[in-house]
């Protein structure tokens, strides 16, 4: 169900493939998102669970090879599908921005801050280059680099890893985008550093309203920042909901799992072991036939994460949504997991 | 930067020293000059006093300090051979050879830099072939072969270039082809690898994002970064088409340097030969110089190294 907010971003059936030498991966399938102004989607999985890929696809960054079918892709209720790629530069860094996960390699190196902050304006904007300029100013200011004159002049390598990302956070806002894509924005950053850059984009994203779809694979970002959560699993989205109802009633197994690896001072160390989910994201590839959660179980932690052991399903394509509540989606891969989780299921909808 | 520059310029001053000892010390341990001057059938007195008279006798290191002192002062002596001011001799045909050069290199990186980028843009497509297909054949012909056969077709069957001289700018067009496509496949393989790299880098995913439209992608956020090495390969094949065009200088009968160092070396004219070498080392110097000034421009973290 969508909010009564406006809605910026909504994704409908997208779905990613992209050859690889044993055939088709199916990266990403048939997910469904959306984003609402001033609202900030968490998009959590582990690594290879395509969360970056949405991203790009999103962005039409997709790399060359990768394959992007999408019922409705929609920006301010406009579909990017349809556009011109020069109609969709006009929009990049424009109406919607992306802010990487690598601060370190996300800037040019052989140019200064100013020139690479001042682009997207003058690319965008009907602005001479001195108020473009004076806009930049501000921008750094607002985010926390402060004098910002002296760094105008320097280059990216002078900059410290948090200081990168903030100017990457400035140059994403300044052209007062509607979406902002923050794609693990924090993740190549010390804890302490992590913490400003969080506090500081909310803060920002409050008083620009802007929607953020924050890919990350930390549970504990997610708490701290996100309106809603999507979990996302080997390229399908597992659960979605707000933030309280995924933390205080997870419904699906996979992120009962999640909520277990979460450390918890204080009950970590006695007889409860800090939760892991063994194994890796399988690749989907070709007709892929097994529950997707096949081989990622554990008896010593199966209080945490249960998954079925079918291993050949007789129906590939036979999938469950659950709506929990209006606003509350689990999406099982298998007749296997919706009958593990239906006692969770009952918990949750009585 | 100024810091970088002055260390650069002291280590460029120190490479040619070390430089003009060791060609000044080399030619005087391969041929007597002596022998040379006096001519074959000289007694051993004649010899004995052409010695004394050019000051053979004396220590090595004091003749090289004699001469290190004159030369300073532009002056390197007289040709044994054709009795004239060696600076006279060079100066004379010096233009020949950097037009030359000039035109060489400029033509290489003409062809190579946009054929590069193409071919960078869409690897393995047709025209990545045709791009490795003319650096292969650039790489295997030998530039004579080549030249040879520009002549024949341009020169004898068309009539469209004169094949011989350099009073005219027509004159300059085969050789320069010649020497250049020499240089072409190295350049171009090498912007072809640095764009292909820099193309799938962070931050040109970064220029993407912010809606630039790709000819500013790939002209200022990609080829920037990319050029680095191309600009230091291309000082060395620059300092080598002005040393290195003996083949090309004697075929389209050009008489610049490399054909004035070649007959030097015949004859065992030692003050043309040292001038020659001490000259092109310096060109090598100086290039270089310019090479690494103009990257540390081009990509900032380097002059911080």
């Amino acid at each position: 169900m969508i909010d009564k907010k406006e809605v910026v971003l909504e994704v409908k059936n997208l779905s990613i493939d992209i050859p690889v030498s044993q055939g088709v991966l199916h990266a990403v399938e048939n997910i469904n998102l959306h984003v609402g102004r001033g609202e900030i989607l968490c998009v959590v999985g582990e690594s290879g669970c395509g969360k970056s890929l949405t991203s790009l696809a999103i962005m039409g960054l997709l790399p060359k090879n990768a394959q992007r079918t999408a019922e409705r892709l929609e920006l301010n209720k406009k579909d990017l599908q349809e556009l011109t790629e020069r109609q969709l530069a006009d929009i990049r860094g424009n109406r919607m921005a992306m802010i990487f996960q690598e601060p370190m390699t996300s800037l040019n190196p052989s140019f200064t801050i100013e020139n690479q902050l001042l682009e997207p304006l003058l690319r965008h904007k009907e602005l001479s280059k001195a108020d473009a300029r004076n806009q930049v100013i501000e921008m750094l200011e607002l985010v926390g680099i402060k004098p910002a004159e002296p760094r105008l002049r320097q280059y990216p390598h002078q900059l410290s890893g948090g200081l990168r990302q903030r100017v990457m956070i400035a140059m994403s806002l300044l052209c007062n985008p509607d979406l902002i894509i923050a794609d693990e924005p924090t993740t190549a950053l010390d804890v302490t550093i992590q913490a400003q850059i969080l506090e500081l984009m909310m803060s920002l994203q409050e008083k620009f309203n802007t929607g953020i779809l924050f890919i990350t694979h930390d549970m504990g970002v997610v708490a701290n920042i996100a309106d809603r959560v999507a979990v996302m699993y080997a390229g399908q989205i597992v659960e979605e909901g707000p933030v309280s109802e995924i933390f205080n009633n997870p419904a699906h197994p996979y992120t009962r799992g999640l909520m277990g690896c979460i450390p918890v001072p204080g009950k970590v160390g006695q007889d409860n072991h800090l939760g892991t989910i063994p194994g890796m994201v399988p690749s989907v590839v070709n007709d892929f036939k097994s529950c997707r959660f096949g081989g990622r179980w554990d008896e010593n932690y199966k209080e945490n994460f249960k998954p079925c052991r079918l291993t050949e399903m007789p129906n590939s394509r036979r999938s469950y949504e659950v709506n929990l509540n209006e606003k509350h989606l689990v999406h099982f891969c298998c007749d296997e997991c919706l009958h593990l989780s239906e006692h969770s299921l009952l918990e949750g909808s009585g | 930067m100024v810091a970088y520059t002055l260390k650069r310029v002291v280590v460029a001053f120190l490479i040619l020293l070390v430089v003009s000892g060791l060609t000044f010390s080399l030619s005087h341990l391969s041929a007597d000059p002596a022998l040379t001057i006096a001519g074959e059938q000289a007694s051993d007195e004649d010899i004995e006093a052409v010695r004394k008279l050019y000051g053979f006798d004396r220590p090595v290191v004091e003749q090289y300090v004699n001469w290190l002192s004159r030369a300073l002062q532009g002056d390197f002596g007289k040709s044994y051979h054709y009795k004239a001011p060696v600076v006279e001799m060079i100066s004379g045909r010096i233009g020949t050879t950097m037009t030359l050069g000039f035109l060489a290199i400029a033509f290489a990186l003409v062809v190579s830099i946009p054929l590069g980028t193409l071919a960078a843009m869409r690897p393995n497509s047709l025209i990545d072939r045709f791009a490795l297909l003319l650096a292969v054949f650039g790489q295997a012909l030998p530039t004579f072969w080549f030249a040879l056969m520009m002549i024949i077709v341009f020169g004898v069957w068309f009539r469209w270039l004169p094949i011989s001289g350099n009073t005219s700018w027509a004159h300059f067009v085969m050789p320069t082809i010649a020497l250049g496509y020499y240089a072409t496949p190295a350049l171009m393989r090498l912007t072809r690898a640095g764009m292909i790299e820099v193309l799938s880098s962070d931050y040109i995913r970064t220029a993407k994002a912010k809606g630039l439209l790709p000819i500013s992608v790939l002209f200022k956020h990609a080829l920037r970064n990319a050029i680095i090495p191309v600009v230091a390969l291309a000082a060395v094949w620059f300092g080598f088409m002005l040393g290195g065009s003996i083949v090309i200088e004697t075929i389209f009968n050009l008489k610049g340097i490399g054909w004035l160092s070649y007959d030097a070396l015949l004859r065992s004219d030692l003050p043309v030969v040292q001038a020659i070498v001490l000259i092109f080392a310096s060109f090598y110097v100086i290039l270089t110089l310019l090479a690494d000034l103009l990257n540390a421009y081009l990509d900032p973290r380097i002059s911080v190294r």
